[in-house]
C-alpha cells in the first residue's frame, strides 16, 4: 500500500534533487567537456556552468530558473494498492514544490495566456504510465526547460531516405538549433512508430544515464557515429563556438509503418535534470539518482 | 579580449569602445524583459506614453527570473537568461526608442538588431545560459516590478546588479557578430560532416 501523502513527499523530494542537483554522469560529462575544450570563449562558458551547478548544488537552489514543465515517468507495479491516488499526490506535489523550492510557475493556458501559478493546469505536470510485475512503484521526474524544447523536431520522412536521412536529419535539427537550447546538449532521437511515438520514445531515451551506452551495439555504434559527427559544427558551449556542441546522443526506435519513417529528434539543455526514487510497499523510500542522507 | 566594468547609466561612447569578445561586468541598474514586457512596451511607447522606468543608459535583460517573496521583499533565487532570438522581432525597435546600451542574453540576436545597435550604439552581452544561481548572485536587490499581470517571468522586474557577469560581447556596434560568424562557419562545415556520415 502506498499512500497518497507518501508519494506526494517523495515527489516534492525529488523535484527538489532534480533542480538543485545534477546526477553525477551528467556532472561527469560537463568536467570532460571542460577538461577538452581548446576554445578560451567555449571554456569559459563550460566554466560558468560548472561554478553555477557547484554553487546551486551548495546553496540548495535550483541552477537554472527555468525549472521547466514537470514531467513524470510513473513504473507502477501492478501488485501495488493505491494507485489511483498517485495522480493526484504528483499534481499536488508540484504545486507544493513550486511554493516550497521554489519553482518558476510555467503552466500557461495557451488560449487565455494565463499562467496558473503553480505549475499545475490541463494535462500537466504529464504522467507517463508503465505498469511492471512486483509491488514497488517507481517515479522519475523530469523539468524539461522551454529553450531547448523549442528546437526539438519531428521528420515524417519517407522509408527510402531510411538511416541516411535520419542522420541528416539530426544534423541539420543540431545545426538549425545554434546557440537556442543552451550546448552542450543531450540529443534524444528515435525512429518508428508514428508522430508521437518516435517523439514519446525520443524524449524518453534522455532517461538514459550518459555513461551507459545503448544496449544495442548496432545503436550505441549509430549514437556514437551522430554524436561526433554533429561536434564537427564547431558551434561549441553556448553556440560560442568549440569541440562540445553535444555530450551525448540516445537513440530508441518502434517498429514503423511500412509507408512510414517518423523521425524525432528531442532536445535536452545542459541542465539535464532527472530523478528517481522507489517506494516499496513497506514504505521504505531508495533515491536512485541521488544521494540522500 | 579587454575586460570592462560598467556602471549604469552607460554612455554611447563607452558602448562604442567595446568589441566581440571583450568582457564586461555590469554594476548599477538592469531591468527583466520578455517577448511580453517587450510588446507591451513598445505599445506604450506608441501611444505616446511614459515606461515606468526611464531605460535611457541601462541594460535589459532577457529572463524570467525566479523570485521569492520574503518578509515582503523580493528575493532572486535563479535568474539565467532566456534565448533572445525571441525577442528579435522587437529588439531593434526597442533599442531606438528607449535607448538602452546593453542587452543581455543568450543564443544570439540577428541582423535586424545588429543594425541598429550599430546605428544607435548598443552592444549585446551573452551570458551563460542557465547559469541563474551566478547571476542570482550578483542581484544585490529587487528595486521593483511592474506588469505583474503579465505572470512572474514576463513581468518587468528593476534589479540592482553588481558585477553581473562574465557576459561576452557578441555583438558590438562596429557590425561584428560572433554568433553569425559561427554559423557561417558551421554552414560551411556542413558538407564536411554529411560526407563523413557517408550521406549526401
Amino acid at each position: 500500500m502506498v499512500t497518497e501523502k507518501a508519494v506526494e513527499d517523495v515527489a516534492v523530494k525529488l523535484l527538489q534533487l532534480a533542480v538543485t542537483e545534477l546526477p553525477q554522469d551528467v556532472k561527469d560529462a560537463l568536467s570532460r567537456a571542460y577538461r577538452k575544450e581548446d576554445n578560451p570563449v567555449g571554456k569559459a562558458q563550460l566554466k560558468a556552468i560548472l561554478d553555477n551547478v557547484e554553487l546551486a548544488e551548495k546553496t540548495c537552489a535550483p541552477m537554472c530558473q527555468d525549472t521547466g514543465v514537470i514531467i513524470f515517468y510513473v513504473k507502477a507495479g501492478s501488485r501495488v494498492q493505491g494507485l489511483d491516488k498517485v495522480e493526484e499526490a504528483l499534481r499536488k506535489a508540484t504545486a507544493r514544490a513550486t511554493k516550497e523550492i521554489p519553482l518558476r510557475p510555467n503552466a500557461v493556458n495557451p488560449f487565455t495566456q494565463k499562467n496558473t501559478g503553480n505549475n499545475t493546469g490541463r494535462f500537466i505536470p504529464y504522467i507517463h504510465w508503465q505498469i511492471m510485475p512486483g509491488n514497488t512503484l517507481e517515479i522519475t521526474v523530469m523539468p524539461k526547460g522551454g529553450g531547448s524544447e523549442n528546437v526539438s523536431a519531428l521528420a515524417m520522412l519517407s522509408p527510402s531516405q531510411g538511416i541516411n536521412g535520419l542522420k541528416k536529419f539530426v544534423v541539420d535539427s543540431v545545426i538549425k538549433a545554434g546557440a537556442k537550447p543552451c550546448p552542450p546538449t543531450v540529443l534524444g532521437v528515435a525512429v518508428g512508430g508514428g508522430a508521437e511515438i518516435a517523439m514519446e520514445l525520443a524524449k524518453q531515451a534522455l532517461l538514459r544515464p550518459l555513461n551507459q551506452p545503448n544496449a544495442d551495439p548496432e545503436l550505441a555504434k549509430l549514437e556514437k557515429e551522430l554524436c561526433e559527427a554533429v561536434n564537427l559544427t564547431g558551434i561549441g558551449p553556448m553556440g560560442l563556438g568549440g569541440k562540445t556542441t553535444v555530450l551525448d546522443v540516445k537513440v530508441d526506435y518502434a517498429y514503423r509503418h511500412p509507408a512510414s519513417y517518423p523521425v524525432a529528434v528531442v532536445v535536452q539543455c545542459w541542465a539535464a535534470r532527472r530523478a528517481s526514487a522507489r517506494i516499496s510497499s513497506d514504505g521504505k523510500v531508495e533515491y536512485l539518482t541521488n544521494k540522500v542522507a | 579580449m579587454a575586460v570592462y566594468r560598467l556602471s549604469t547609466p552607460i554612455s554611447e561612447k563607452t558602448v562604442r569602445k567595446l568589441r566581440v569578445n571583450d568582457i564586461i561586468y555590469l554594476t548599477g541598474t538592469i531591468v527583466t524583459a520578455r517577448d511580453a514586457a517587450h510588446k507591451r512596451a513598445l505599445h506604450l511607447h506608441e501611444e505616446g506614453k511614459q515606461l515606468p522606468v526611464n531605460l535611457d543608459g541601462l541594460a535589459v535583460f532577457h529572463c524570467g527570473p525566479l523570485v521569492k517573496k520574503e518578509d515582503g521583499r523580493w528575493r532572486v533565487v535563479a535568474a539565467g537568461p532566456t534565448t533572445s532570438s525571441r525577442m528579435d522581432l522587437f529588439e531593434d525597435e526597442f533599442i531606438k526608442n528607449f535607448k538602452v546600451r546593453v542587452v543581455v542574453g543568450k543564443g544570439g540576436l540577428g541582423k535586424k538588431t545588429a543594425d541598429a545597435m550599430k546605428q544607435y550604439g548598443a552592444v549585446y552581452g551573452a551570458f551563460t545560459g542557465g547559469a541563474a544561481v551566478l547571476a542570482a548572485k550578483a542581484i544585490k536587490h529587487v528595486k521593483g516590478v511592474e506588469w505583474r499581470d503579465l505572470g512572474m517571468p514576463e513581468a518587468m522586474w528593476i534589479m540592482e546588479v553588481e558585477d553581473l557577469g562574465p557576459l561576452t560581447v557578441a555583438i558590438d556596434t562596429h557590425g561584428n557578430n560572433v554568433f553569425e560568424t559561427i554559423q557561417t562557419r558551421v554552414d560551411d562545415k556542413k558538407q564536411q560532416i554529411y560526407r563523413k556520415l557517408c550521406i549526401q
